[in-house]
């Protein structure tokens, strides 16, 4: 370590938060980019899937709440978006790479939404599995990554409020609508659980994350901690959680689960997931449509600024 | 060449669309009237009136405000890190500038 070095390291071992301006290693630097723009493409990303919906919900009620929690999710890229680029990022950058395949996203926005109790199973356990991510990282040692992921965690617990009562509901209806909550949490129990990452043993970038403190837990303690959460849930809606495996220890005072298929978590990482071309396509198309509106309002302002100049 | 050449200058190539990036706003918020504004985040906006309404959409989406200042991020002026000695280190040594600096005796009340 050099001294430099050492002394940003008491600074955050004394809790010290960094801000833009400060010194910091290039690799705290760009793990941070790395790390908070994948959050970020994460968020836009995550409006696709429920889109899928917007114009299909039950009520006006449930499309109204959708609506709201999809453009929760735009303005949680737009902090994210903004605190990466204090790190010295372009935001443009960040799209193009993603546009281009070049950026990773969370790899559960690759599996697909087929009924509307996908709403209530994304709202209650990818938003749930999000929540445990993030609360922690509100006390993150980046100051402008903390303070966007203190706003970010105060609107997303009713995303997933929001999907605990579509499910509630569903749970409580006819026989089709409970079918179709439990196909639903069939389908996205897994790719939830899988959203802590890799197990600590094969995470690559955990112990300098932990000691930089741009991560305060590891991924196994965070994943333990979902499922402890959410199986008593699953238990009050009347859901079987397709883990044959899931038991309360009381010995470790946890529950115990089943293994983790890690090549399948792999596979759509590497872009063989049911979905991965279709949201890059999706996304891509969005942002070309949206080209005149971009152009045109630079147009303007343009205008606007010659007119007040003469 | 006239004062207003590079606002006349259409982005004519992919490139130069990006070499005309939408610039930075900070992003100011007054939660409620007797308190000060505080800054909420940052975003883009191609002008002061789009950065405006961007911020309601984006800040203020859960009554987080009753007024919206937006400013310029390249207008501020900071200062750096490097300086923080200069700047602030002369207040170290100046207790007499707290209350806690001067004896009162028991006696006296109300001081």
């Amino acid at each position: 370590m050099t001294p430099e070095e050492r002394e940003f390291q008491q600074k955050i071992d004394a809790g010290i938060k960094v801000e833009p301006k400060d010194w910091m290693p290039e690799a705290y630097r760009k793990t941070l980019i790395r790390q908070i723009s994948q959050h970020a493409h994460s968020e836009i990303v995550g409006q696709l899937p429920e889109g899928n919906w917007i114009t299909r919900a039950p009520t006006l009620k449930r499309k109204a709440i959708l609506l709201a929690k999809v453009q929760d999710e735009a303005g949680h890229g737009l902090y994210l978006y903004g605190a990466a680029e204090t790190l010295g990022i372009r935001r443009d950058q960040m799209i193009e790479d993603l546009l281009a395949g070049k950026a990773k996203y969370s790899s559960v926005f690759n599996y697909p939404t087929l009924t509307w109790a996908d709403m209530g199973a994304i709202g209650w356990l990818v938003d749930g599995a999000a929540i445990i991510n993030q609360i922690p990282l509100c006390r993150c040692s980046y100051g402008p990554y903390a303070r966007g992921m203190i706003r970010i965690c105060k609107e997303e617990n009713f995303h997933q409020r929001q999907g605990f009562d579509i499910m509630f509901t569903l749970t409580r209806g006819t026989p089709e609508q409970k079918a179709m909550a439990q196909d639903a949490l069939n389908r996205w129990w897994w790719p939830a659980v899988m959203m802590h990452g890799p197990s600590d043993a094969e995470s690559k970038h955990s112990a300098q994350s932990l000691q930089w403190k741009i991560k305060l837990f590891s991924n196994d303690e965070l994943r333990q901690k979902f499922i402890d959460q959410i199986a008593p849930q699953a238990e009050y809606l009347g859901l079987t959680i397709p883990d044959p495996e899931l038991k309360w220890n009381p010995e470790r005072g946890h529950y115990d689960f089943g293994a983790i298929d890690w090549d399948e978590f792999h596979n759509v990482i590497r872009g063989n997931g049911p979905c991965n071309r279709d949201r890059l396509r999706t996304r891509k198309e969005a942002h070309e449509a949206g080209a005149w509106v971009r152009e045109g309002a630079a147009a303007y302002a343009r205008k606007r600024a010659i007119r007040e100049a003469a | 060449m006239p004062e207003n050449e590079p606002f006349e200058k259409q982005p004519d190539s992919l490139e130069d669309r990006h070499a005309t990036d939408w610039p930075l706003w900070e992003i100011f918020i007054r939660s409620q009237n007797g308190l000060a504004h505080k800054h909420a985040g940052s975003l883009h906006a191609p002008d002061a009136e789009m950065a405006l309404k961007n911020a309601r959409d984006v800040y203020t989406r859960r009554n987080e405000g009753v007024s919206i200042w937006v400013v310029r991020s390249s207008d501020i002026t900071a200062s750096s890190p490097g300086e923080k000695e200069i700047l602030f280190e002369p207040a170290n040594n100046k207790v007499y500038r707290y209350p806690g600096f001067y004896p009162v005796p028991d006696e006296v009340k109300n001081l």
